[in-house]
């Protein structure tokens, strides 16, 4: 899985959470949280299908590396090797 | 037609799950009302099977107007009470009575969590479409809450499903919304004398506590500080018994069960508190699955009928972008909400020395025709105190 498969995993996910975001206008390196304004439930609902998604563990010490687009995507790429 | 809130006067029926023959059992999602709240699932508090159905789809109707008649099994022969006219008489403020063998009377009996019916379903008007267009059912997944198939996933397969930004509002309207939100918050405000505490508690036990159980769990195992957070005030609620319950008629009735009403944030702009049904019994597994299971259902515009009407107190967090504190206004008929701000690392003392803390400000708005700051000094206190041992909620 190359780094435009991960992004794709990724937005998917995010829109599924925010709909109405039109995730190419969101800043890669801006908290996702605040951007999409969504809450720690919302997040761990991002997480849980990332991990079901990417079969990636994902341990909660690391969610600070996940808050951004570009953290989530090094961080996952990382994790799968690609 | 249930109350589905303080200030509902009438709902529209847009859907039937079932139709007359039907077998039903209590706690079965047997209708989908649209209200100012959305659109409702509405279950049947009667086991028995539906003999007739009064109310069409898309016709509006007062609340208290009967939708269904069901023969249960203790009525062998088809009794058929008239219903009442409909539309003549003043809807009270709270729910009002409707006659027992129709469908959803407004006030339960007790709470019916609704039975998942593992059989996939096809509702009559998903039906009606699929085969106006030659849709094959088998190859549609349901989206109903038994998995049944609505007409929303049939509208769906013909490609003529909502655009992107209206997916996730399927009978949610938010103008609507606000003004529901508006009916009752007004009405607390002019009829509930408030009073207001507040309280800091150090959380540092139980987030180091969440972060060493959550460790070693897959991410759908994990919890959040809400799950601590509910609760502890599910079970102080136990304790003090004049927090949990309503006022209606002049009186304070204490509730038996402890169904904690969830303030859940509407994208967009909206708000819902649907209820976590006996919050108090349930495990911190069950009580996030629970929550997760809400908190989807609510944004998706899903929420069943009993979780609406039942709430017996509030709980509303703002998590963890929020601010330090939130002062609540009571929903009615309900007689207290308890707000946590979110969790912020301060200077605290513990044991004579200064050191950094992770403190929630929570806040108590109850009703002082029921209680006074004494008593919910005690409850807050109590709820502080639960949050110190969190390996026992």
């Amino acid at each position: 899985m190359n780094e435009a498969n991960i992004r794709a995993v990724l937005h998917e996910e995010l829109n599924n959470i925010a709909p109405e975001v039109n995730l190419a206008t969101i800043d890669p390196a801006a908290d996702l949280r605040e951007a999409l304004d969504i809450d720690s439930m919302d997040f761990l609902n991002f997480i849980i299908a990332v991990h079901h998604r990417l079969g990636v563990d994902i341990p909660e010490l690391d969610y600070p590396k996940l808050v951004t687009l570009n953290g989530a995507t090094g961080y996952l790429k990382e994790k799968l090797g690609a | 037609m249930p109350s589905l809130g303080a200030d509902m006067e009438a709902g529209t029926l847009v859907e039937w799950l079932v139709k007359p023959g039907d077998q039903v059992k209590r706690g079965d999602v047997v209708a989908v009302v649209d209200t100012q709240k959305g659109a409702i699932e509405i279950e049947i508090f009667e086991t028995g099977q539906i003999e007739q159905i009064l109310v069409n789809v898309n016709a509006k109707v007062p609340v208290g107007t009967p939708l269904a008649r069901i023969r249960t099994a203790m009525e062998p022969a088809p009794a058929a009470p008239s219903p009442p006219p409909a539309g003549v008489r003043e809807v009270p403020p709270s729910p009002a009575p409707a006659a027992p063998p129709t469908i959803a009377p407004p006030v339960p009996p007790r709470a019916a969590i609704p039975i998942v019916v593992a059989r996939a379903r096809v509702s009559p008007a998903a039906r009606r479409l699929a085969q106006a267009h030659g849709v094959d059912l088998s190859k549609i997944a349901g989206s109903g809450p038994s998995g049944e198939i609505v007409i929303a996933d049939v509208e769906r397969a013909l490609g003529a499903a909502a655009p992107p930004e209206k997916k996730r509002a399927i009978g949610l309207d938010l103008n609507a919304m606000r003004t529901a939100i508006a009916a009752a918050m007004a009405r607390s405000k002019r009829e509930i004398p408030h009073y207001y505490l507040e309280h800091q508690v150090d959380v540092t036990a139980a987030e180091q506590w969440l972060a060493g159980r959550n460790a070693s769990r897959p991410p759908d195992a994990r919890l959040l500080m809400s799950s601590l957070t509910i609760k502890s005030v599910a079970l102080a609620a136990r304790r003090f018994p004049a927090f949990n319950g309503f006022y209606r008629d002049g009186a304070f009735q204490a509730a038996p069960a402890i169904h904690v009403g969830v303030a859940i944030a509407i994208r967009g702009g909206g708000l819902a508190a649907p209820a976590l049904h006996d919050a108090d019994q349930l495990s911190l597994d069950e009580l996030i699955t629970r929550m997760r299971d809400l908190v989807q259902r609510t944004r998706a515009g899903r929420i069943r009928g009993s979780e609406i009407s039942d709430p017996t107190i509030t709980v509303s967090s703002l998590g963890d972008r929020g601010v330090d504190a939130l002062y609540g206004i009571i929903y009615p008929p309900q007689v207290a909400i308890v707000g946590f701000g979110k969790a912020i690392l301060r200077p605290w003392v513990v044991d004579g020395a200064i050191g950094p803390r992770s403190v929630i400000t929570i806040t108590l708005s109850a009703d002082h025709r029921v209680s006074d700051g004494h008593a919910g000094a005690l409850f807050l206190a109590e709820i502080g105190k639960l949050l110190q041992e969190p390996e026992k909620l």
